[in-house]
């Protein structure tokens, strides 16, 4: 599905390397999950991905379904199926979520050359994607995360996911700022969202999350650099140890 | 109206017989005295503090010649049912206007041939006020030239709202003059759309009596060359006035708002938002005045700007003394699309109370990269992200629209107008 060649980045503005010769094989229908310590690059490889300005690709590549990525658009990425649910989903007052989200599932069909969704089309399958993730109409009619909560923020990133149907899904610290059941609904959509086609890259910092979606590949990310890669007991020596023991493993 | 004679009439003072030229007593009257205060005053020189950000020049030249060709906002409002009044070049069509229940509309070609009228207790009295502490002498002239306007008495509370659709054949002046009297409780919604001439100088007087409410929605979005708004408002006790304009034509537009906050709890809004593009140059100049205890207004403008297009705001809230409790709020904001783009603004507090709120900020910014990046990533192209960002800038101006179907009416337009650029 996705697949990430030495990839080396640095900050546009600054000469500040931050990734440092990434390499990830994500296979389609498969769960992978990053950690690592703060800076290690984790966030920068979910923007990098996904298009956002202001980061220079200086070496290696990334394919998504062997289609190379990086001189996409950020708006063609999402339509060739990538999508990045983020750690600070952003509050766009006066668009409502309803309009936004409706414009993002038209502006992708017509980039994809497909037909547009009729509108009462679209409302039927919001409203029944929206009851799942426990988001009412209320949440639905208010401008773009607007006053939301945490949690609600959360789970309206995930609604997107489930409207927007990607292959390819990443998620930055979707857990952070959750408590314990706003954490299980967001887990819970998903889960519900996996199949043995779409891929997940879910970027964290503790296990907690993983315990509520399992991944089957765990990648421990520092400096710039995968540095090990296990199954999910990875991610539970982490919970016990920290990262000290690992990053002077490498060392 | 013959584009000569408004040529003359914008450089010299007129004769008396011109001026009272089939007035009737109330008319010849408010016209000789509004002809002095503008002869007092003076034309508006480019040295003018008030017109530091504006050049005066255009509007008052003489030998301006303009041709604009017609793209306006027909169509917009039709669906809300509405009374309705057309201008054609400066004139009243119908030759009967309609009725409504509740007020009477008159054209002030018929009422000013009248030597008595109710239009008397206002017309040129609000303007007059306006001239201090600053002088608006274009107003004034205004009120002693306009041969034509909308008179509407408001005596209850009107359900549909009066629209004025003016239309041009594109290259005339056109000096109007509306004035609208809202009796204790009565309530009434004035639109105005499309443009009445290539150059236009507009005033608007509005009397609101106690528990009063008036609702004012304008959409300037013709290709009117040059255009000048003065709205004058008195407001009484418990009464309300609210007035929003939209502007995304037009190349040189100043609007101005003069309103005295003359009784307890009165609450008043002014707001704009516009969209400008190249040579668009756009003026809000507010002056509120708090004559009164425990009223609220509020000032809230939003300008988008690209391409070398300058906006302006120059808004003042005066608190006189013993205007406790008032509560003032000032905010105008541009969005500047590029860095020929630029804003100004005057903001200004004045006050002589000591148990007052009054806040006010100014800001200009550029589009939020972090919201672009958000709706790219969601497959949204950038044109049309920008396009939504832009909506959710202004969104905060068309709040201040009360009524939700004219808000959305104004939100659907300007999304098209923004998709079409």
């Amino acid at each position: 599905m996705l697949n990430i060649k030495n990839l080396h980045v640095k900050l546009e503005e600054e000469d500040k390397q931050i990734l440092k010769g990434v390499n990830l094989f994500l296979e389609p229908g498969k769960v992978h999950a990053i950690m690592g310590p703060n800076g290690s690059g984790k966030s920068t490889l979910s923007y990098v991905l996904s298009g956002k300005g202001g980061y220079e690709v200086t070496d290696g590549s990334a394919q998504l379904e062997g289609v190379d990525i990086l001189d996409m658009e950020a708006e063609e990425r999402a339509a060739a199926g990538l999508f990045l649910a983020f750690q600070y989903p952003v509050e766009i007052p006066g668009v409502g979520n309803m309009t936004f989200l409706r414009t993002a599932v038209n502006a992708q069909r017509k980039l994809r050359g497909e037909e547009e969704m009729s509108a009462g089309e679209f409302l039927k399958v919001v409203r029944a994607k929206a009851k799942d993730l426990k988001i009412d109409a209320d949440m639905l009619k208010r401008p773009v995360n607007v006053g939301f909560s945490g949690g609600e923020k959360k789970r309206n990133e995930i609604l997107q996911m489930a409207m927007l149907e990607p292959k390819m899904c990443i998620l930055d610290e979707t857990d952070s700022g959750l408590d314990v059941d706003a954490m299980k609904l967001v887990a819970q959509g998903v889960n519900a969202l996996r199949d043995d086609k779409r891929t997940f890259l879910v970027i964290t910092h503790y296990q907690r999350l993983l315990d509520h979606i399992k991944p089957d590949v765990v990648h421990i990310m520092a400096n710039g650099r995968i540095i090990k890669t296990g199954g999910p007991e990875l991610a539970l020596e982490v919970e016990n140890n920290g990262y000290a023991d690992l990053l002077e493993e490498v060392a | 109206m013959a584009v000569s004679s408004q040529k003359t009439s914008s450089t010299r003072a007129l004769t008396d017989s011109e001026l009272t030229d089939s007035s009737g007593a109330w008319a010849r009257e408010a016209r000789m005295t509004a002809s002095k205060r503008a002869q007092a005053a003076g034309l508006p020189q480019r040295r003018d503090e008030y017109w530091k950000y504006t050049r005066p020049d255009a509007f008052v030249q003489a030998d301006v010649t303009l041709q604009a060709s017609l793209r306006t906002s027909l169509g917009l409002f039709d669906r809300r049912t509405t009374v309705s009044v057309g201008f054609g070049d400066g004139k009243i069509q119908a030759a009967a206007l309609p009725s409504a229940v509740h007020c009477t509309l008159e054209s002030l070609a018929s009422a000013s041939v009248l030597d008595l009228h109710w239009a008397r207790d206002v017309y040129g009295r609000l303007e007059a006020a306006g001239q201090k502490p600053v002088e608006r002498s274009l107003a004034a002239v205004n009120t002693a030239i306009a041969r034509e306007g909308l008179l509407l008495n408001v005596t209850g509370a009107v359900e549909a709202p009066i629209h004025i659709h003016a239309t041009s054949s594109g290259h005339s002046d056109a000096i109007i003059h509306h004035v609208i009297k809202v009796a204790e409780g009565a309530a009434v919604t004035l639109i105005e759309t499309g443009q009445y001439g290539a150059r236009s100088n507009i005033v608007l007087e509005v009397d609101v009596a106690d528990g009063g409410r008036f609702h004012h929605i304008r959409v300037q979005d013709g290709n009117e060359r040059h255009m000048l708004t003065h709205i004058f408002g008195k407001i009484g006790a418990e009464a309300t006035f609210k007035s929003f304009t939209l502007t995304s034509g037009v190349e040189l537009t100043r609007n101005e708002c003069v309103l005295q906050l003359l009784g307890d709890n009165a609450s008043v809004s002014v707001a704009g938002a516009c969209l400008g593009d190249r040579d668009f140059h756009h003026d809000d100049t507010v002056f509120i005045t708090h004559d009164a205890v425990n009223c609220e207004s509020r000032q809230v403008f939003k300008k988008v700007l690209r391409n070398g297009a300058v906006g302006v705001f120059q808004g003042k809230i005066l608190v006189k003394a013993g205007a406790q409790r008032t509560d003032g709020y000032q905010i105008s904001q541009s969005l500047l699309l590029d860095d020929d783009s630029q804003f100004l603004a005057k903001p200004e507090l004045e006050i002589y109370a000591d148990d007052v709120a009054c806040s006010h900020g100014s800001t200009s910014g550029a589009i939020d990269e972090q919201a672009l990046f958000y709706l790219r990533s969601r497959g949204v192209p950038e044109a049309k992200a920008v396009d939504l960002l832009t909506l959710s800038f202004v969104a905060e101006a068309i709040e201040e629209i009360e009524d939700e179907d004219l808000a959305q009416d104004i939100l659907d337009h300007l999304t098209e107008t923004l998709s079409a650029r």
